[in-house]
């Protein structure tokens, strides 16, 4: 039905969607109640760098099998010694001429859905000699092949697709390479606007769970201290004003402007945002809270958003280098 | 949905930020903080006359701009960001539109003109402030529209002084609302006017929040401690962060509120409150992270913080502040009973 993929191009399976329809199909999906979307990490993260680094070959053969959820794609970025500091990262891509292609050595870990998925996108250093951003290539990796071993373990919301994934000289044709041997940096870099900003998280998704808390609120509405009451306004308030500013954002790209880093405003603002609308439905459901359900796993899983996709504290620091112009060091 | 400006609102909004940087600097709101009223108040008021700015939401019919209310949101927000210390938001989103749904055509003409200066007091949406009529700017204003029994009066300013205010450029004046000329003026305007007022202190706040972040950027990058830009500080950078984003998320919520009067959407009511919640919310949240940032020099008079600072504590409380806010939206959400947030005056649909 081709829904998996509303704003991609027909021929990779997509419906060519605007923005603004995206938006629209966004917030009836998570109106709807929707399961979340296995494919997501591939559909937002992966594809986009697909789109715009691939070649025709990969583009053809990567975004069909996605969007019809036949490949299942997980991140491998984060390793034991490189968190925020992703530069850091020591997992190693060896080449192998005589087989046309590259040997990966390494562990990556915090890959969500891992346990579930059949392939990974990761960064390598692939120039032995090199440090930090430099000498990084950006694989595809098949988590089937030979030398990969897919460890899950259990999150603190009870989701145990989270994963760590070692790689022992695991083979990888030359094909696997995305965007150029030695660029994976600038490659990885040049969507991660698109991860922590707009279409990591539209807005229908809060504006959803402010709809919810809404209604927790009225039904319970006797027994609700006058003081949380206000605490629901205002983070429903906040969804709504989340929801306002993607649309300013999304009338400027329509118009042909670009968000930059201004996408970190947006990454802060709706990571805390869940995080305080979960905050309010347990202090409404009082000793209810503990039960383990949608609020109480919401709540959880709402800890990890000011770590994920890029620290807060790392986000801070972008908005007042980049977009108020503070000094780095 | 179309949610920007407009090219109309752009180019206003352009032409004021350049002119309000030449003819409203720093010294102009000490001076009028300070109790007086020196020529270049007028000149600057003069000039807002000429440009049309009063008559914003003036059909065209009448001589006005026959701009909507998103363009009276971007224009104020100028004038907040400038700290204009006369009754710009007063005289836009009240004095004008009032006269001219009376018969007093010439008072009208004069207060387009520049030449009459008024101000305004009128009931808020939750109910703060009623039964204490303080009318502010009562230094540069000769009068005000103010809320009556009856509906909407017009009082004189008596020779009774101003009383002492935290910012001098505020200057209330009591009045008696009973001694007020009764000026004859449909219930559904007079509500319009009091959510225009709103929505337009809300866009005031924001700018005032905004200029006093980018005085404490101007100030972190330069100032060094420890051999080192302060800016460069995390703790610093973070705090500016935040302000950033108060700023930036309570913006679309003034135009979002401006948009819905101006489209007389359902959810009007509404999206007034959060207007002026989020926005008194911000720009007290800006205060204190900017106030911080600098160290003591912003905790001084002579430093032009102060002056935004102050005008952001008054307008905050305004018109209903966050808190009153937030209750009465409670209300329209349905999470409390509805008496709680009646409103103030008899609801009325918005022409």
């Amino acid at each position: 039905a081709r829904w998996a993929v509303v704003a991609w191009p027909e021929r990779y399976g997509g419906r060519d969607a605007s923005l603004w329809e995206w938006l629209i199909f966004e917030e009836e999906y998570y109106r709807a109640g929707a399961p979340p979307r296995i494919t997501q990490n591939g559909i937002f993260l992966l594809a986009p760098t697909v789109f715009a680094f691939g070649t025709d070959e990969q583009r053809d053969h990567i975004l069909p099998r996605m969007a019809a959820a036949q490949d299942l794609w997980c991140q491998g970025w984060s390793e034991p010694g490189a968190g925020s500091d992703l530069a850091s990262l020591r997992s190693r891509a060896v080449r192998d001429a005589a087989e046309g292609g590259w040997r990966l050595t390494g562990h990556k870990t915090w890959t969500t859905r891992g346990a579930f998925c059949t392939h990974l996108f990761g960064l390598f250093r692939s120039d032995p000699g090199s440090e930090r951003h430099r000498g990084l290539t950006y694989f595809l990796v098949p988590l089937d092949a030979p030398g990969v071993t897919v460890r899950g373990f259990q999150r603190l919301d009870g989701d145990d697709g989270f994963a760590e994934v070692f790689l022992d000289e695991v083979f990888v044709p030359d094909s696997a390479v995305l965007g150029g041997v030695g660029k994976g940096w600038q490659v990885a870099m040049a969507t991660t606007g698109s991860e922590r900003g707009l279409t990591l998280r539209s807005p229908g998704r809060f504006l959803t769970v402010a709809e919810r808390l809404i209604a927790l609120a009225r039904q319970r509405s006797e027994s609700v201290p006058p003081a949380v009451l206000d605490w629901i306004v205002g983070r429903w308030m906040q969804a709504q004003a989340y929801h306002l500013f993607t649309l300013q954002q999304v009338t400027r790209i329509a118009a042909g402007g670009e968000i930059g880093a201004e996408s970190s405003l947006n990454k802060i603002f709706w990571s805390e945002l869940d995080i305080g609308l979960h905050e309010a439905a347990l202090e409404v459901l009082g000793p209810l809270g503990e039960l383990d359900d949608q609020w109480s796993r919401g709540f959880m899983f709402s800890l990890a958003g000011p770590i994920y996709a890029g620290t807060n504290e790392i986000q801070r620091n972008i908005v007042a280098e980049r977009l108020l112009g503070l000094p780095r060091k | 949905m179309y949610f920007g400006l407009g090219d109309d609102g752009v180019v206003l909004r352009d032409l004021l930020r350049d002119l309000l940087k030449e003819k409203c600097p720093p010294a102009l709101i000490r001076q009028v903080a300070s109790g007086s009223v020196p020529a270049a108040a007028a000149d600057l008021w003069r000039t807002l006359a000429e440009v049309g700015v009063f008559a914003t939401l003036l059909d065209e019919a009448h001589g006005g701009l026959g701009l909507t209310e998103t363009a009276m949101v971007a224009v104020l927000e100028e004038t907040g960001y400038a700290g204009v210390p006369l009754p710009t938001t007063e005289t836009v989103a009240v004095v004008v539109p009032l006269l001219s749904g009376s018969a007093r055509s010439d008072l009208l003409d004069s207060v387009l003109s520049g030449r009459v200066i008024l101000s305004c007091w009128l009931d808020s949406v939750t109910g703060h402030g009623r039964g204490e009529p303080l009318v502010p700017y009562g230094a540069v204003a000769t009068g005000a529209l103010v809320a009556t029994a009856g509906g909407v009066g017009l009082v004189d300013f008596a020779s009774t002084g101003p009383e002492r205010t935290v910012d001098g450029v505020r200057s209330l004046i009591r009045v008696d609302p009973s001694s007020a000329t009764p000026l004859d003026i449909d219930p559904a305007g007079i509500r319009r006017a009091v959510l225009r007022a709103t929505v337009g202190v809300s866009a005031e706040l924001v700018g005032l929040a905004r200029r006093m972040l980018d005085i404490a950027v101007d100030y972190v990058k330069t100032r060094e401690q420890f051999g080192a830009p302060v800016g460069s500080f995390q703790a610093v950078k973070h705090h500016l962060a935040n302000a950033l984003i108060a700023v930036e998320f309570a913006r679309p919520a003034v135009l979002k509120a401006g948009y819905s009067l101006a489209t007389g959407d359902p959810d009007t009511e509404r999206d007034v409150s959060m207007a002026k919640a989020m926005a008194s919310e911000a720009a007290l949240t800006v205060v204190k992270l900017t106030l911080q940032c600098q160290g003591a020099i912003a905790y001084t008079t002579e430093y032009d913080h102060q002056l935004f600072a102050k005008r952001a504590w008054a307008l905050a409380a305004a018109w209903g502040g966050a808190t009153a806010h937030r209750q009465r939206l409670a209300g329209l959400l349905g999470l409390v009973a509805r008496s709680d947030s009646r409103p103030v005056q008899a609801e009325s649909a918005l022409s």
